[in-house]
């Protein structure tokens, strides 16, 4: 318990970050118009793809001995690449096309 | 020269960048842009994230290349090639790989915790972050596996009705108990070995599959929102864990919008969310309306269709899932222009839920050419309805059965539906009688008011077209 209550006081700005990230992101999202719903998710999951600074981050600090770390490293930045470069390049492709004629 | 001040800004324009991005991609007119802004934030805060000063490790740059340049590579010819009908699918599995990367980054991050817990050095990570990165490992997995099985489901490799569990409510509260308990367990006997990490990892990864296995038909939607979301959490308890401002704000901001956008889905279909997770839909045995023999769906030849259509001031076509799948969705805009040309006026009724995806309706026909102002929502449609001498129903079922009005015992009673039968005449084109995705019988079909057109969307719309051609 005592650990909980000093990891709340140590990390206080980042969690009024978090609950005010929250509240944010309610508040862009509400009324938006159907049309926009699926180019929008898709948006929002290559957002999601920003998970792959944590596998540069945890690459970087691997000792270059550390096969490990190295391979499963390598393959998270494979994967949150893909997230992220396919899914922006998806919504664009999707967005292309309501481009009014 | 001192990079952290630089480092600092850039992560600060990265998380401004994705904030003004996806405010642009929530309006029509600027949403394009806000996807690219929203890119060039990420671009900015892996770029920082090289070059960032830390206290330990050999950088491996070669292996960060490499990996950059290989998911770049597949991510870029993903999104090229993918069809625009399989959209959600493609959606689905990046979402699931995003989650499979904060699985991976966790389960590293744990393993390198596991000598210092072992040791029982004082050094060792606290409990506060020892639960972040368990609890991120924990929702990573879960979106991982379940993406994968939504994808699955979409792109017909795992059939609804066939692959089920029993009791699914209970096994997923088992297992989610299960987990929580291994999490907990852990969290307080930190010296216990790695092995209770993989163990909770696995249980996790199965916990992804049975969560979605139950949820079908209409609600494949929702479940992707979810799970969405789902990934920007993962995302945002690994940035805890890094203490990494872009990755928290980043991924709470798609855990929030994911989150708003799952419950508007769920509004649009009248359910909780709750109803939706527990899968009343496409998996329980529905006690709903089933078609009494004796009766009978009358047919409509494409001439007739025609004749009804050309002589018709307001035509309104309702396109759904069938419509994707037929590739029909050019034709459709072939079939209003001919029709616009003899000045009959043609619009089309999208159903929030019509299709696979919320506005994956829009997307198709904006795909098509078709314009903006053509496209009603649900409200709009039900007053032009009222008003509209034929309905052409272009693949669309659930999202036009009127049981959801006036059968309480039909599973998607209550759900708002287009009020097609306001209408003067309808017409539904379909394969067959067999009913809809979700397996729920249309009472539609067997209407005075209605009329079937058998055949392939694109052949019946085809032969449509060219009939109204030749009636001049």
């Amino acid at each position: 318990m005592e650990a909980l209550v000093s990891f709340f006081t140590e990390n206080l700005t980042m969690i009024y970050v978090l609950v005010l990230a929250i509240y944010l992101g309610f508040e862009l999202i509400a009324n938006v118009p159907t049309v926009l719903h699926t180019p929008l998710m898709s948006g929002a999951n290559a957002i999601s793809g920003v998970v792959i600074i944590g596998a540069i981050l945890l690459i970087r600090q691997a000792e270059s001995t550390d096969y490990l770390a190295l391979g499963l490293g390598t393959l998270g930045i494979i994967l949150g690449t893909i997230n992220v470069v396919g899914g922006h390049a998806v919504t664009n492709r999707m967005l292309e096309m309501f481009k009014k004629k | 020269m001192d990079l952290k001040p630089l480092v600092d800004l850039g992560y600060l324009v990265g998380v401004i960048l994705f904030i003004l991005g996806l405010k642009r991609l929530s309006t029509p007119k600027t949403a394009r842009g806000g996807n690219i802004l929203a890119a060039v934030g990420m671009g900015i805060g892996i770029i920082v994230t090289l070059i960032l000063p830390l206290e330990k490790g050999d950088n491996n740059y070669l292996f960060i290349l490499i990996g950059l340049a290989v998911g770049a590579g597949i991510g870029l010819l993903a999104a090229q090639r993918v069809a625009m009908t399989d959209m959600p699918q493609m959606v689905s599995i990046f979402n699931g790989l995003g989650g499979a990367c904060a699985v991976v980054i966790s389960m590293m991050e744990l393993n390198g915790y596991q000598t210092a817990f072992e040791a029982g050095s004082e050094n060792a990570a606290g409990m506060g972050v020892h639960a972040t990165t368990l609890l991120a490992m924990f929702v990573g997995a879960v979106a991982f596996t379940g993406s994968l099985l939504a994808y699955g489901k979409l792109q017909g490799l795992i059939n609804d009705r066939k692959v089920k569990i029993p009791a699914p409510t209970f096994v997923n509260m088992t297992l989610l108990l299960l987990i929580i308990a291994g999490i907990v367990y852990k969290l307080v006997f930190p010296s216990n070995p790695f092995f209770w990490v993989l163990i909770i990892m696995g249980i996790a990864l199965i916990y992804g599959v049975t969560f979605v296995i139950p949820i079908g038909g209409a609600d494949m939607p929702v479940v992707i929102s979810l799970l969405n979301a789902f990934t920007g959490v993962a995302a945002a308890l690994a940035g805890i864990v890094y203490d990494n401002n872009v990755m928290l704000v980043g991924g709470i901001l798609v855990g929030a919008s994911g989150t708003i956008l799952t419950v508007q889905m769920c509004e649009a279909m009248n359910r909780s969310l709750w109803n939706v997770i527990v899968g009343g839909f496409g998996g329980a045995s529905s006690s709903g309306a089933k078609g009494d023999g004796d009766q009978v769906a009358r047919e409509i030849t494409a001439n007739d269709a025609a004749i009804l259509m050309r002589y018709a001031t307001q035509v309104v076509m309702v396109p759904g899932y069938g419509m994707a799948v037929a590739q029909a969705q050019k034709v459709a805009h072939e079939l209003e222009k001919v029709l616009e040309e003899n000045g009959v006026s043609v619009k089309y009724a999208i159903h929030p839920v019509a299709g696979r995806m919320p506005g994956h309706m829009n997307v198709l026909l904006a795909e098509a050419d078709v314009s903006y102002d053509k496209l009603m929502d649900l409200d709009d449609s039900n007053s032009t309805l009222k008003d509209t001498d034929v309905v052409i129903i272009v693949g669309a079922n659930d999202v036009v059965n009127p049981s959801a009005k006036d059968d309480p015992g039909s599973p998607i009673y209550g759900m708002p539906i287009l009020d097609v039968l306001d209408a003067t005449n309808t017409i539904v084109l379909k394969r067959s009688m067999k009913p809809g995705y979700a397996g729920i019988q249309n009472p539609l079909f067997f209407h005075e008011k209605n009329r079937m057109l058998f055949g392939d969307a694109k052949a019946s719309l085809e032969k449509l077209v060219s009939e109204v051609k030749t009636l001049g």
